[in-house]
């Protein structure tokens, strides 16, 4: 029984029956329906300094023939509404025909519980746990000049109703925990972030007082930033460390192996499947499956189970990410990669955890081979021009290396590459292969979903470092 | 068909006297309702239609000096109700923060001028279709051209904002938008490129082949990208981009960032911080303006207000609650600047370019990496050489870093100021800055 038309003039059977009229001349769509909740506690300045729910409710409506999608939403989830947008998708697609494709796998498996992480910590024990925070970090010393710490939480249920009473489900737990503080020595500030988060509750992640392990985190960050000093400008090698600097991967290569990009035409990796892109020992995944992992899905918001896709192996393009849309006229599978932020958002082919397999070799191994370079330790956020496959990340956390060994830190500097040759550059492959902490949000087309990223150490011969000291 | 004020009005009303009822001190509202209408096109075939019907109610409840907030799409009574409900009850607990309050009543904004915001005009979606075709036509003539996109997106929207104080506003705007990417190739090699146009009537939208003109020659232009030795030069920013640097003002000098201590403009006010003939200004009463308002998002009076006068930094940007913690009154700035613009500088475009024998001139930015606390910048760039006032070659794969407190005083402004989006400013140089490449 669907939940979503309790409160509604219309039933699930009726619901269904508009759905397979709509859709009886067209090669895809769907009814999506979607709940989501959110909560955000927010300290700030000593203070708590809002606390807001959010509660969203509504349909996406699509119908697809050929390359042309249809696309109707509404948080009015009525017989009018649905009927009125029936008759939008019917009007778009009115001068084509096609035959509709029923198969879509099915799965038992559960990459997380359906628990609601809102609801299963109370409000005052999160207000208590920010204060705490607080207190924790201000302890530290009168260097704290400002502590922000959040709480966000969300439950999301979704139901895709497809042609022929199809019903597919999922309910998604996600929550994040944030901590940033600014301190000032000398006149001088710096800033440290770190967060934790995934598919499970609050408790999973903050337990045995695991919130100061947080705490302590952004402020060492923040603390190293406050020796840093101005940071190279030019063409020099970069050691990235493990975890979340595996955006690396994610702007780089990631984004122009999306199905979408490369049936276009327009990702600069479009003509190099089964071509070697990579160094021999790079292997690059885009796995749904993860238990409890901020960029994992049971299936994704069509419908299809997700997976562990292999993008690069041993250096060699072996697939693109594929919703079924990009899939179907690529004349391939969907891998389970088709996602959308919310019922306002039409899919597309997006990654979940995208993660560089380990090698064999220690980052010893790599600062003590490099003469002149960075080690670069944590980043901000990325981007990247799919087209021309130039992309950039702003180091967070980053130090010289001089001689084969690890010199001053130095103050944020954005590094600019370019995806296709990049991989082509990485020398060594760590044995060290991290999980970023769970943080990750990915922006395409306006639309933002969690993913995740994980990568060992790995040297990079060459990349610009957008510094000021020549 | 969008929702009138009278149906707005009454969700307004019922979200007050409830959570009053329930023991609500003071409480603000807002109700919004809008429709969207677009249509996308790709390689002149018709690529996807998306119609968007949404509703919005945020809520906030206050019990004397605690606040809390809802958000919801669902306007039911019975779910108002209950949502109503759930945030009063997390006002309770919430621990109290002496600044928490509705905005003073003597700032509130009095009438509601109209301000030529709402084009009631519907372009079906053949007629966007047309439009276009004609895009695409004009985008894809030159053969290096392997790949376009064009959209156009017609918005119309509809709020009331009010508050237990008694205030109660709100109106209708419109926006229509169109945009066109190109992707151009040579020697396998591919740039792209994009123009657009936002209007909030019909009639003032550039015409469909200026646009993908625009378009195109921008992405052939770029092809076959040098990437350059790395060097301290002048950088010049295309109109594109400069408005940025308004952006990083703006951010820098909101009452939060000042209040909180994180700007790194804190203490500057009254100081120079830009040379002497740069005067930038924040008008939300231009007719038909993109970020033009009658109040700010509290329901506060917005009136123009001169954030720079002859290069010393005269306002901050206030709401109520960090106004208080600065002991400012809020002066209508709650959710930002509206039509922010610099003054139009002395030299014409090409006498900027002439100005110095070489800069480098650039097209468009990529990253994050402003920190408006230090002021450290590092992005990553694309754009042209500039050689005796020409443009010689494309430029790609570099950085420009600086600081802004440093690039702030360095700048030079064309008089080239044209009002296309809500924050506009002229071609700017900045003379110095590092850019790496090789």
């Amino acid at each position: 029984m669907s939940n979503f038309f309790k409160e509604t003039d219309i039933d699930t059977s009726q619901a269904e029956a508009i759905v397979t009229e709509t859709l009886k001349n067209c090669d895809d769509g769907e009814l999506y329906l979607e709940n989501h909740k959110s909560e955000s506690i927010v300290l700030d300045d000593n203070k708590i300094k809002s606390s807001t729910y959010n509660s969203d409710q509504g349909y996406g409506f699509r119908a697809v023939t050929g390359e042309v999608v249809a696309y109707s939403h509404s948080n009015d989830i009525s017989k009018e509404s649905l009927r009125k947008s029936s008759d939008n998708l019917k009007d778009t697609l009115k001068s084509k025909k096609g035959t509709y494709n029923h198969e879509i796998p099915k799965t038992n498996n559960k990459y997380y519980e359906n628990i609601n992480p809102i609801e299963s910590k109370t409000f005052d024990s999160k207000i208590d746990l920010l204060n705490s925070v607080n207190n924790y970090l201000r302890s530290k010393g009168s260097i704290v000049n400002q502590v922000t710490a959040n709480f966000l939480g969300e439950h999301k249920s979704i139901e895709i109703i497809r042609s022929d009473n199809q019903v597919l489900k999922d309910d998604r737990p996600l929550v994040r925990f944030n901590v940033s503080v600014v301190l000032e020595k000398d006149g001088k500030k710096e800033t440290g972030v770190y967060g934790v988060g995934g598919r499970q509750s609050y408790d999973d992640y903050l337990k045995d007082g695991s919130w100061k392990d947080v705490c302590d985190e952004a402020f060492r960050i923040a603390n190293v930033n406050l020796e840093s000093k101005q940071a190279p400008a030019g063409e020099m090698k970069v050691v990235l460390g493990p975890g979340w600097p595996a955006i690396l991967i994610h702007e780089a290569i990631g984004h122009g192996l999306e199905g979408d990009f490369n049936r276009k035409k327009t990702s600069a990796f479009h003509n190099l499947m089964g071509q070697q892109v990579a160094s021999e020992g790079v292997t690059i995944v885009d796995d749904g499956t993860l238990h409890q992992r901020r960029g994992s899905l049971t299936i994704d918001d069509e419908g299809t189970p997700t997976e562990n896709t292999v993008l690069i192996e041993n250096g060699i393009l072996k697939n693109y990410m594929q919703d079924r849309l990009n899939a179907r006229l690529m004349g391939t599978k969907s891998t389970g990669s088709g996602r959308r932020e919310s019922y306002k958002h039409v899919v597309l082919p997006r990654m979940r955890n995208t993660m560089m397999l380990s090698g064999k070799y220690s980052q010893d191994e790599m600062i003590s081979s490099v003469d002149k370079g960075i080690f670069a330790v944590s980043f901000g956020g990325g981007q990247v021009d799919i087209t021309s496959g130039k992309f950039v990340f702003n180091c967070t956390e980053a130090y010289e290396i001089n001689n084969g060994k690890i010199g001053s830190p130095i103050k944020g500097a954005t590094l600019i590459g370019d995806g296709p040759s990049i991989l082509k550059e990485v020398s060594l492959v760590g044995n060290d292969m991290k999980l970023d902490p769970g943080i990750g949000t990915c922006g395409k087309a306006g639309q933002g979903v969690p993913v995740g990223v994980a990568q060992p150490s790995i040297l990079i011969n060459k990349m610009t470092v957008g510094g000021t000291k020549l | 068909m969008i929702r009138d004020q009278e149906f707005l009005k009454d969700i307004a009303s019922y979200c007050i006297e409830n959570s009053k009822k329930l023991g609500a001190t003071d409480v603000g509202v807002k109700v919004i309702h809008s429709v969207s209408e677009n249509v996308s096109f790709r390689n002149k075939k018709l690529d996807e239609s998306n119609r968007a019907d949404s509703f919005a109610v945020n809520l906030t409840t206050y019990i004397e000096k605690k606040k809390s907030s809802i958000n919801s799409s669902d306007l039911s009574k019975s779910n108002l109700e209950k949502l109503i409900e759930r945030c009063i009850d997390a006002t309770k607990i919430t621990p109290s923060d002496e600044n928490n309050s509705l905005p003073d009543k003597d700032l509130m904004s009095k009438e509601i001028r109209d301000l030529n915001l709402y084009d009631e005009t519907h372009y079906p979606n053949d007629k966007k279709i047309e439009f276009l075709k004609n895009v695409e036509e004009t985008a894809s003539t030159d053969e290096k051209i392997v790949n376009t996109e064009a959209g156009f997106i017609e918005n119309k929207n509809n709020f009331i904002l009010a508050n237990s104080n008694g205030f109660l506003g709100g109106y209708k705007t419109s926006n229509f938008s169109s945009s066109c990417v190109a992707v151009s190739r040579i020697n396998g090699a591919m740039e792209r490129d994009y123009e657009f146009g936002s209007t909030r009537f019909l009639e003032d939208m550039m015409e469909p082949e200026e646009i993908g003109k625009i378009a195109a020659d921008k992405a052939i232009k770029k092809l076959g990208p040098k990437k350059i030795k790395s060097e301290k030069i002048g950088v010049i920013f295309d109109k594109r981009i400069s408005k940025g640097i308004l952006s990083t003002l703006a951010s820098a000098i909101s009452a939060s960032a000042i209040a909180r201590g994180t700007s790194f403009l804190k203490d500057q006010i009254n100081s120079e911080v830009f040379p002497n003939s740069i005067n930038i200004i924040d008008d939300p009463k231009i007719e038909k303006g993109l970020g033009s308002q009658n109040f700010d998002s509290e329901g506060v009076e917005t009136n123009s207000l001169k954030l720079v006068e002859n290069g010393i930094l005269k306002n901050y940007l206030i709401d109520t609650y960090y106004g208080k913690k600065l002991n400012l009154k809020s002066n209508g700035r709650s959710g930002g600047t509206t039509n922010l613009y610099f003054e139009n500088g002395a030299l014409s475009f090409k006498d900027l370019l002439n100005s110095e024998k070489k800069f480098l001139y650039i097209t468009e930015t990529i990253g994050h990496g402003g920190n408006i606390i230090t002021g450290d910048y590092s992005v990553g760039a694309s754009g042209f050489m500039v050689e005796d006032g020409e443009l010689t070659y494309p430029v790609s794969e570099i950085t420009i870093a600086g600081n802004f407190k440093e690039m702030f005083k360095n700048i030079t402004l064309a008089n080239d100021l044209e009002m296309k989006y809500s924050t506009n400013a002229p071609t700017l140089l900045i003379n110095q800055m590092t850019v790496a490449g090789k």
